[in-house]
């Protein structure tokens, strides 16, 4: 029996026009966490596309060993059969079922079509035991939170008796407690003989838990590092994915601040269901003409919900407090209204909340300012062409037109047409909620350097991130933020990450 | 750093059949349905030995189908910001009922009553919108229940009986044609004098349209097919309008439908609130963050779709001389369907004013090829429901196809 449980060997795959993977060789051995690391569009989705048999046989060239034996899947549920489960990126939970009823769905307990209920919850028992989630098998997956749900779906590889467990991104939208938790249970895995790859950004926790990791660029195996064998570093693992050295992370800015440009005061909101959840609770919060002021928290710390109930009331009700921009009070009871006061919002979701994904970049990036563009409630179109052009080439947004549909961008493209929306804007005050969510790393450097010539031009900039490290590289200073309310401040150069989860924790113990 | 020179915006010169084929791609949508026009309409010119085309089937063809057309307009704002409305077909009725009422039994002024009609329409448009954009009911819902209660109240007003005739100034709407400045025997020459100033028109907008994208750097069809392209237009304006001047010349009911899509058009392409449409129905929740005001941007598309739908209801009531308690039954569907013809997508975001007028039409040579054929009314609602299911899955495989 050979070391490998999975191999995959020259896989090519063409797409009319771009060969997608290019002579990849993949192997996995038993039961061990295999990173697979690489730019967005390096090729990581299409290699496991391939392997799950989302891209049937014979669709792609190269084979497909699995514990031995060559496969030639169909589909996935032929690849699920040998024990090959990909959770994806996006869950795929139906949010008005029931976990029961989620884990078992194509995959029912039954008897002659009937099913056996109690069979099925004490399964989902086992099953959330082993995970460590301690739910009743009756909850609705809507009332659960991200993280619980990733869970959820882990449970539902566990179902199909998996062998080979790939997560594609499994700790993007979770906050550090839950991604710990989630790295631990692969842990827990792998002590049982369950191999898993890990498809991830986030190189610490790569280099936290994996084996090997298997570089992928431009649809090519750059290499696989041996984690056991050597010392790797993040750097090291960069170097190889973008094929050059990236000497800072964060572009160096000198921060020039000057005025307080926007502040509220005694800002308060409230849940737009639950009637009585403070969502924002008495915050206070400022920011100086150059400075990028950040906001930490754990996911569900509020961050987003404050953010948007500011700009235009677009969350919560019952909003009280006052805004002030250059120390007069102002009005931004409403979404347009903030947008004339020179507030901008980008969102954190992208897709549902930041990009008409059927429209065209040119469409998307004037949205928000069309009077810009237009006279008299009729749109003049060379101007517009001409703005968006100056925006595609000022943001280098990589496209093949500014006609080109904004779905069919990459990631950091994309944020790069929503951060153009609201430059076109011209705002003053711009709130980013997770500006390189999901995006890779040379695109994050991109934004950042975005960011720093925007508070040159004497913008007042609040980033909202998760990511610690990058509140710590970017930020002149930190809120920190807990269960809606502000919990600390620090200037950056006071700031490091135990600091801010001690200010997070602290209050954790005394509100318990 | 500066982007790539993007390949899209030079144009590449390999072959004249090659640039065809691709022109013809990348416009498969627009040019599909209009293809397909051609087609069917060949195909009952044919089949009816020429009856389709002879002058006074043509005027006929228009006067059938300028309500479906009128209220299609609405329907495509509707549709494009991502709802639908089922109550056009008893809105009209409703408003028809009025018209009768007012005109015939209480001796109202007609002009007058025109304008009561148009303003009660964009009223009960708005009641629906009302519901729709600002209590957040789904519109299939509210005017689903529309659609019964302004064919309950169009019973109520007419009483299960016919009211009319009207008088004729109203009738002329639809039974009238422009009168002839020039005295030609058997032939309108005014007719043709408008329909060159059309052709003139057409011209020249689309040139200033090329000149523009290419002052903008834009890939334009190559020259030969912009002329071919014209070539066909104003053949197609002159011979309509050839056809029309040897029956009566141009109907009243033309006079009002032609701006009135031209007005559409223009406000769908070029126009803020056009954008905002679009991009209310892409993606709602992304257009509401970028300060477009959606309840009121959806309010205002139902108020418009009910002042289309009173429009529709004096034009039909003028049609059959009378206000009838079954005047419009269907129509809700034929406007629907000619939206989804035409291209509209049904998740919103995406549709063509023109293409709706195009799947009117369609729909519209459908019916009355079939009736000059003899096919009953059984057979031509199996045929129309089969074109429309086809016309969709045209549609979605050329989206699959063009995405892959």
């Amino acid at each position: 029996m050979s070391d490998f449980i999975l191999e995959m060997r020259n896989i090519t795959k063409t797409f009319p026009g771009v060969k997608a993977l290019d002579n990849v060789n993949f192997s996995v051995k038993r039961g061990e966490i295999h990173a697979l690391v690489g730019e967005n569009g390096a090729g990581k989705s299409t290699l496991m596309n391939v392997l799950s048999g989302v891209y049937p046989y014979g669709t792609y060239e190269g084979e497909i060993y699995f514990e031995g034996r060559e496969c030639r899947f169909q589909n996935i549920s032929q690849s699920e059969e040998v024990g090959l489960v990909i959770v994806h990126q996006e869950l795929a939970l139906i949010p008005y079922l029931s976990i029961t009823e989620n884990l078992f769905l194509g995959n029912e307990q039954a008897k002659n079509g009937i099913i056996d209920w109690n069979e099925s919850i004490s399964r989902t028992k086992e099953l959330l035991d082993q995970v460590g989630l301690h739910e009743s098998p009756n909850t609705l997956i809507t009332n659960m939170g991200v993280g619980k749900q990733q869970l959820v779906e882990i449970a539902k590889a566990l179902a199909k008796r998996v062998k080979l467990l790939i997560l594609d991104e499994p700790t993007a939208s979770l906050n550090e407690t839950d991604s710990q938790k989630l790295l631990e249970l692969l842990l827990q895995f792998k002590a049982r003989g369950i191999a898993s790859i890990l498809i991830s950004h986030k190189l610490s926790e790569v280099s936290k838990v994996a084996d090997s990791i298997t570089i992928l660029r431009d649809g090519a195996t750059i290499e696989t590092l041996d984690m056991q064998k050597d010392v790797i570093t993040e750097d090291r693992i960069i170097r190889g994915m973008v094929g050059r050295d990236i000497t800072h992370r964060f572009p160096p800015r000198e921060s020039k601040i000057g005025e307080v440009i926007f502040e509220i005061k005694d800002w308060n909101a409230y849940h737009p269901l639950h009637e009585h959840r403070k969502v924002s609770d008495n915050v206070n919060l400022y920011v100086r003409r150059g400075e990028v002021v950040g906001i930490a928290g754990l996911m569900g710390a509020g961050r987003t919900e404050l953010a948007m109930s500011i700009f235009g009331r677009a969350y919560g009700r019952n909003i009280s407090g006052k805004a002030y921009k250059n120390g007069k009070e102002i009005d931004i009871s409403s979404i347009d209204k903030a947008i004339a006061n020179g507030i901008a919002y980008a969102t954190e979701d992208r897709k549902a909340y930041g990009l008409i994904l059927i429209e065209e970049i040119k469409d998307n990036i004037t949205l928000a300012n069309l009077d810009a563009i237009s006279d008299g409630g009729i749109v003049n179109e060379p101007k517009e062409l001409t703005v968006t052009r100056e925006y595609r080439d000022k943001l280098n947004i990589k496209c093949s037109s500014i006609l080109q549909l904004a779905v069919n961008l990459s990631g950091g493209n994309q944020q790069k047409v929503v951060l153009s929306k609201w430059l076109f804007a011209n705002p003053e005050i711009l709130i980013l909620d997770e500006p390189t969510r999901g995006i890779d790393v040379g695109a994050k450097y991109e934004i950042y350097t975005i960011i720093n010539r925007l508070a040159s031009e004497g913008k007042g900039i609040i980033l909202i991130s998760s990511e610690l490290p990058e509140i710590l590289g970017v930020c002149d200073r930190i809120y920190v933020m807990h269960r809606g309310k502000i919990v600390g401040e620090l200037p950056a150069q006071d700031a490091s990450q135990e600091k801010i989860m001690t200010y997070i924790m602290r209050k954790q113990e005394v509100t318990q | 750093m500066k982007a790539p020179a993007t390949f899209n915006e030079t144009t590449s010169s390999n072959g004249i059949l090659s640039s065809l084929a691709n022109i013809f791609q990348n416009n498969i949508r627009e040019y599909g349905m209009l293809i397909a026009l051609i087609a069917v309409m060949i195909f009952f010119q044919v089949v009816t030995d020429g009856i389709l085309m002879k002058p006074v089937n043509i005027t006929n063809l228009v006067l059938q189908n300028s309500y479906v057309i009128i209220m299609a307009l609405g329907m495509l704002l509707i549709i494009v910001a991502g709802w639908i409305d089922l109550s056009v077909g008893s809105v009209a009725a409703f408003i028809g009922a009025i018209a009768g009422v007012m005109i015939v039994k209480w001796g109202w002024n007609w002009a007058l009553v025109i304008a009561i009609c148009i303003v009660v329409g964009g009223l009960i448009g708005a009641w629906q919108g009302y519901w729709v954009a600002y209590l957040k009911i789904p519109s299939f819902i509210v005017t689903l229940a529309g659609m019964l209660v302004f064919r309950g109240l169009t019973l109520v007003m007419v009483r299960g009986e016919a009211i009319g005739p009207f008088p004729v100034p109203f009738q002329k709407i639809s039974a009238g044609f422009i009168p002839d400045f020039f005295q030609v025997e058997g032939f309108h020459l005014t007719t043709i004098i408008i329909g060159v100033i059309v052709s003139i028109l057409l011209i020249i907008l689309d040139v200033r349209t090329r000149r523009n994208q290419q002052r903008y750097g834009f890939e334009v069809t190559p020259f030969y097919f912009f002329v071919v392209k014209q070539i066909l237009i104003t053949s197609a304006v002159l011979g309509f309008c050839y056809l029309m001047a040897s029956y009566k010349g141009i109907p009243n009911l033309l006079v009002i439908m032609f701006p009135l899509v031209a007005v559409y058009s223009f406000l769908t392409n070029q126009t803020v609130i056009g954008r905002r449409i679009y991009a209310l129905g892409g993606n709602e929740k992304a257009a509401r963050l970028s300060g477009v005001n959606t309840q009121r941007l959806l309010f205002l598309a139902f108020a418009n779709m009910g002042a289309l739908a009173g429009m529709a209801g004096v034009i039909v009531a003028s049609r059959l001389n009378s206000s009838t308690p079954n005047a419009g039954e269907g129509f809700e569907l034929d406007v629907i369907a000619a939206c989804f013809i035409g291209g509209a997508s049904a998740s919103g975001g995406i549709g063509k004013v023109i293409g709706a007028v195009v799947g009117a039409f369609l729909v519209g040579v459908l019916n009355n090829g079939m009736s000059i054929l003899g096919v009953g009314i059984d057979w031509q609602k199996v045929v129309k429901g089969l074109v429309l299911l086809a016309a969709v899955l045209f549609d979605v495989y050329n989206k699959n196809k063009s995405r892959s």
